[in-house]
């Protein structure tokens, strides 16, 4: 109890709670808004994607923002994640008939194999610095989009079948293909739900900011901001990169079960490059390393190009011309002045209730 | 100074979450242009489709929703007791996309949706039309998957499996060919949907397939290696399940490489002679299945194909007629049905059910089309063949 | 003989990456940055001599002409506007905005142009010449593709090496501040860095669309992306080594197609770059930067 008095008394510990609190406010804000009606099928449809997003932009963030590594294969651990999901979900679909212990039992699978997939990617990739590193997760995305593409799961009542390149084995009667090679996957039991979705993003923001926040969270940072200090001082930059590596494809990886499961129909197609980027683009239009703005920025980029449907024809030109303009905006002079200003206000606040703070623990 | 930005960023994300919501409330902001066609008089049903609008796909959506413009535009301006307001949104042949953009079609009041126009688009929406209770009928979504145990879903299109089995028939039975190779698209699911079956009912026939070859999304440009695969293996029949413009540049580079085998295609193929400034001399002799022939003579198609000229200046290719016909096969059913367009869409979609599986109807895509309750069509498919830059029946 | 055969088309193929990897490789190596965009300058390239060809109908001399000068001046336009105010931003940022002018030229192709795909006229005309009393033939096209390559290359690196502007894109290369001291006005070889690499993309435009004659907003994409990997795979910044990266890349392309699997091409290539990379973690031909404290 004092423990968590003491947690809640620092200045890092409030900001976390704080977090969570908005998390939490946001959804049952948004829940009313259901409730009452006034939230519109469009927006009510993107909800589950938007938290899919989300976590996208938080884990990725950890590679790009808090390891200083720039990834451009993030979505390939999604694949791995959404397509790991719907064959558990489907094989578990008889033995667990509760749908959200199904969907959790689903998301801790994605996570797990993301992880594994993670960890064969990550120990070849991180021995390799800046562009190169990035061509290289690069590459993998596309392998692995590449493989999935050739992939043929079914399951009957003996159990699941796997081959490669072509469907090799019969299915008995009754049986069922999970994973039709490039057909994908049809018919999925849609099983994720918006609160699921809360959920997940709530676990990844605990492990995150607990990461972050911990010894390990400043080895990873040390080995970014300069790895020849952090090597001297005995901080196993290998380790400490390619923990940071994993745990953001484990979290990929759930985000991508979480996705999965929200539509009737998936392909490994959609988990390409340009996925990769979107979510890239999160990350960087919310600021490296930072993390309310990966959310921010994920949730404000999905819903814009929805809102933009009134153009019509102009939509993704709009789009394109809004996304240059914002990042131009981001770097801009225009920008620092009017941070600048308030943040002078705001510092005087902080430092304020800083002194309070100190003064009441 | 971040925590400024997460605020700017959040005070944003507010404003524009409010006007979504506003736009929900509002029901009655029309898109801007495009979106809609014909006149919108109060008494019209609430037609909605979604389409690959953008991006690499959009040839067959901008296509689709053309098609359905000037027959909306067509029923609209005889003024009889059927009128619509159609409404397409973008969905850029992505799942995700499509179920957004169905989405707000649904807030929009669509009461009869033309589904998607590519399949897993379509396959997404379709599971979201099945479980709001709203009648689709997709001009081009041909998957088998699209269809599969929803009862309110019918296609205008053949399905994939269909048109592989007919076009293997067809080479087996006119004796197109002995050795057949095949190219296909492998991340694609029209194409290897045909491909499959293809090869199944080309076996049963006593085809031999001496080259299967395939490419992807990022390898469709080059065929080199895939054409002298056919070649070495003496191939005389290059069966090519893709879309024309794939095609084209296999045709080039066949020609390129001095092999001349006989070239079939399925429905994807039609539109190859309309290819802007294509050499048509390179697909003389090609052989394609395909339900809608843009140079025929009949009145209602070189109607049709002259007025989509004169408004889009382009030369209308299958998925223009498919989404033309989708609209008054909906007229055909709302008439029999006796439907008004003050029915809810749940209402409009009993009927239709009722209506499809008992209708024929004839269109530019083929006549005496008939409808099973599995929502796939049945109708006579025409092969034909390309002599002197014309489709001639065979 | 089929292995002659699958060398050609190779052959061809790679030098199309490869011009497209040296316009490239050219802006990283000086601006430092990955120009997303250049795929999509290709197809403006592409566009604007397609236009010239079939609708104006000027010879295709001209064709070529025009695209190289509006894809230049479309080169300096794009970096005036959107990545010189961020010339002390983050690398990244610079990188999103690139995705953002990719994103904006694709959809504004989309809307002049229309969805429908072209059929392009090879600016080369005349039948394949036969090898080897006909048993194998190259097409026109590979030839000028090949040896356009070849030139650019040479020129790229006498231009680089030899001439003042060269100079001090060497020197703007390797340390902006200091060249700025040295009296190098750092903003115009910049922009003129972008001039030539976007006129290299027009030049690739024409060739690639010549060589594979279809034409799509979105047919830069995919070659850009392949012709980025090929940079890297040749040692970005380096100028044979995009040669190099681009010819081995498309070799790997259509050999693994022909012996291998056509379904697994696409992993294949991916799987070679990797482990060459991790060989030579700077790529064929790049330079090595030792890390100092």
């Amino acid at each position: 109890m004092n423990k968590l008095k003491s947690y809640a008394a620092s200045k890092r510990g409030r900001d976390s709670l704080l977090s969570y609190g908005i998390v939490i406010i946001a959804y049952i804000a948004m829940q009313a808004v259901i409730a009452g009606g006034g939230l519109s099928s469009s927006l009510k449809g993107q909800l589950v994607p938007i938290c899919a997003y989300i976590v996208m932009a938080v884990s990725l963030n950890l590679t790009v923002g808090i390891l200083g590594e720039l990834s451009l294969g993030h979505a390939g651990f999604m694949s791995v994640g959404a397509f790991t999901g719907i064959v558990v979900t489907t094989a578990l679909a008889d033995a667990i008939p509760s749908a959200p212990v199904r969907l959790a039992v689903a998301i801790a699978a994605g996570g797990v194999i993301a992880a594994i997939a993670g960890v064969i990617v990550g120990v070849p990739v991180l021995r390799l610095k800046g562009d190169y590193l990035a061509i290289v997760t690069l590459a993998f995305g596309e392998i692995i989009k590449n493989v999935v593409n050739v992939l043929y799961i079914g399951r009957d009542a003996s159990g699941l079948h796997f081959s490669l390149l072509s469907q090799r084995f019969e299915l008995a009667e009754g049986g069922k293909m999970i994973i039709n090679g490039p057909m994908g996957v049809s018919g999925v039991q849609k099983i994720s739900t918006f609160t699921s979705g809360v959920v997940l993003i709530l676990v990844t923001l605990f492990v995150m900011l607990n990461l972050i926040n911990s010894r390990t969270g400043r080895a990873i940072m040390s080995v970014r901001d300069n790895k020849i200090a952090a090597d001297s001082i005995g901080i196993s930059t290998t380790r400490y990169k390619l923990l940071a590596f994993v745990v953001s494809a484990a979290f990929a990886g759930m985000a991508g079960t979480l996705y999965g499961m929200n539509f009737s129909t998936v392909t490994a197609a959609k988990f390409d490059f340009n996925t990769s980027i979107l979510v890239l683009v999160f990350v960087v239009l919310g600021g490296l390393g930072n993390i309310w703005g990966s959310i921010i920025a994920a949730a404000l980029l999905t819903v814009l190009p929805e809102l933009l449907r009134a153009v019509s024809d102009y939509r993704m030109l709009i789009y394109a011309i809004l996304l240059i303009a914002l990042m131009l905006f981001n770097n801009s002079g225009l920008k620092r002045r009017i941070i600048e200003k308030r943040g002078l206000r705001q510092m005087e606040k902080l430092e304020k209730a800083d002194m309070a703070g100190k003064g009441g623990a | 100074m971040k925590k400024t930005l997460s605020m700017l960023l959040a005070g944003a994300m507010l404003a524009t979450a409010l006007a979504g919501c506003g736009n929900s409330g509002g029901e009655t902001t029309p898109p801007a242009d495009g979106g809609e066609a014909g006149g919108t008089s109060a008494a019209a049903f609430k037609l909605g489709g979604t389409g690959p609008l953008t991006g690499e796909n959009a040839i067959y959506g901008q296509a689709a929703k053309h098609g359905a413009e000037i027959a909306v535009e067509e029923i609209n301006a005889a003024g009889g007791d059927i009128q619509f307001e159609l409404r397409y949104e973008d969905d850029e042949s992505d799942a995700e996309k499509a179920v957004n953009a169905y989405n707000t079609l649904k807030d929009w009041g669509m009461q009869l949706s033309l589904g998607s126009v590519t399949s897993k688009p379509c396959e997404a929406t379709s599971a979201e039309t099945y479980s709001d209770r709203i009648f689709a009928l997709t001009p081009s979504a041909s998957s088998t998957a699209t269809t599969e145990g929803k009862d309110n879903m019918f296609q205008m299109c053949f399905i994939d499996p269909a048109q592989g089995v007919m076009a293997a028939d067809k080479i087996a039975d006119k004796k197109l060919g002995t050795k057949i190779a095949i190219i296909y698209r492998n991340d694609d699911v029209y194409s290897s949907g045909i491909h499959d079956t293809f090869v199944t009912e080309a076996q049963s026939k006593g085809l031999e397939i001496v080259s299967d070859t395939t490419f992807t999304a990022s390898s469709a440009t080059d065929f080199n290696v895939q054409l002298a695969d056919a070649k070495d293996k003496g191939a005389d029949l290059v069966f090519l399940p893709i879309y024309y413009q794939p095609a084209s540049l296999i045709l080039s580079q066949a020609k390129e490489m001095n092999y001349t085998p006989k070239f079939f295609g399925v429905d994807g193929m039609d539109g190859i002679l309309t290819l802007e400034n294509f050499d048509t001399s390179l697909a003389e002799g090609v052989m394609l299945l395909t339900p809608f022939n843009a140079s025929a003579t009949d009145d209602k198609a070189a109607g049709f194909v002259s007025k989509y000229q004169e408004k889009f200046g382009e030369t209308p290719n299958q998925f223009a007629a498919d989404g033309y016909d989708c609209v008054y096969a909906y007229k055909q059913a709302l008439e029999a049905a006796g439907a008004t367009p003050d029915m809810s869409a749940s209402d409009l979609c009993d009927k239709m059910i009722e209506q499809f599986t008992s209708i024929t109807f004839d269109g530019l895509t083929g006549t005496g089309a008939t409808w099973g309750t599995d929502g796939a069509v049945t109708k006579d498919p025409a092969v034909v063949e390309i002599k002197d830059g014309v489709y001639v029946t065979m | 003989m089929t292995f002659l055969n699958h060398l050609i088309s190779g052959v061809s193929l790679g030098s199309i990456y490869a011009i497209i990897a040296l316009g490239y490789t050219m802006v990283y190596g000086i601006a430092k940055m990955l120009n997303f965009a250049h795929g999509d300058v290709i197809m403006v390239g592409g566009y604007m001599c397609f236009c010239a060809t079939a609708y104006l109908g000027w010879p295709a001399w001209m064709g070529v002409v025009l695209a190289v000068v509006v894809c230049t001046a479309l080169g300096v336009v794009i970096e005036r506007l959107a990545y010189k105010p961020l010339r002390m931003a983050p690398a990244l940022a610079v990188l999103i905005t690139a995705i953002g002018v990719s994103y904006f030229l694709q959809n504004a192709a989309l809307l002049i142009w229309s969805s429908n795909p072209k059929s392009f006229t090879s600016i080369i005309s005349g039948e394949p010449i036969p090898l080897f009393g006909g048993r194998l033939s190259i097409s026109r096209i590979t030839i000028v593709a090949v040896l356009a390559c070849v030139v650019i290359m040479a020129a790229l690196s006498l231009f680089t090496g030899k001439t003042k502007m060269g100079t001090a894109m060497r020197a703007v290369s390797e340390d902006k501040g200091a060249a700025q001291l040295m009296g190098i006005n750092v903003n115009t070889t910049i922009s003129v860095t972008f001039a030539i690499g976007s006129g290299l993309a027009a030049i690739a435009g024409v060739l690639l669309c010549s060589a594979y004659p279809t034409l799509m907003p979105t047919t830069g994409a995919m070659p850009g992306i392949k012709a980025f990997t090929a940079a890297v795979f040749g040692g970005i910044g380096s100028i044979p080594g995009a040669f190099l990266g681009g010819v081995l890349l498309g070799l790997i392309e259509t050999f693994s197609k022909a012996y291998i699997s056509t379904q697994l091409s696409d992993a294949i290539v991916f799987a070679v770059l990797i482990v060459v990379l991790l060989v030579k973690p700077d790529g064929l031909l790049g330079k090595h930067v030792s890390e100092k404290v």
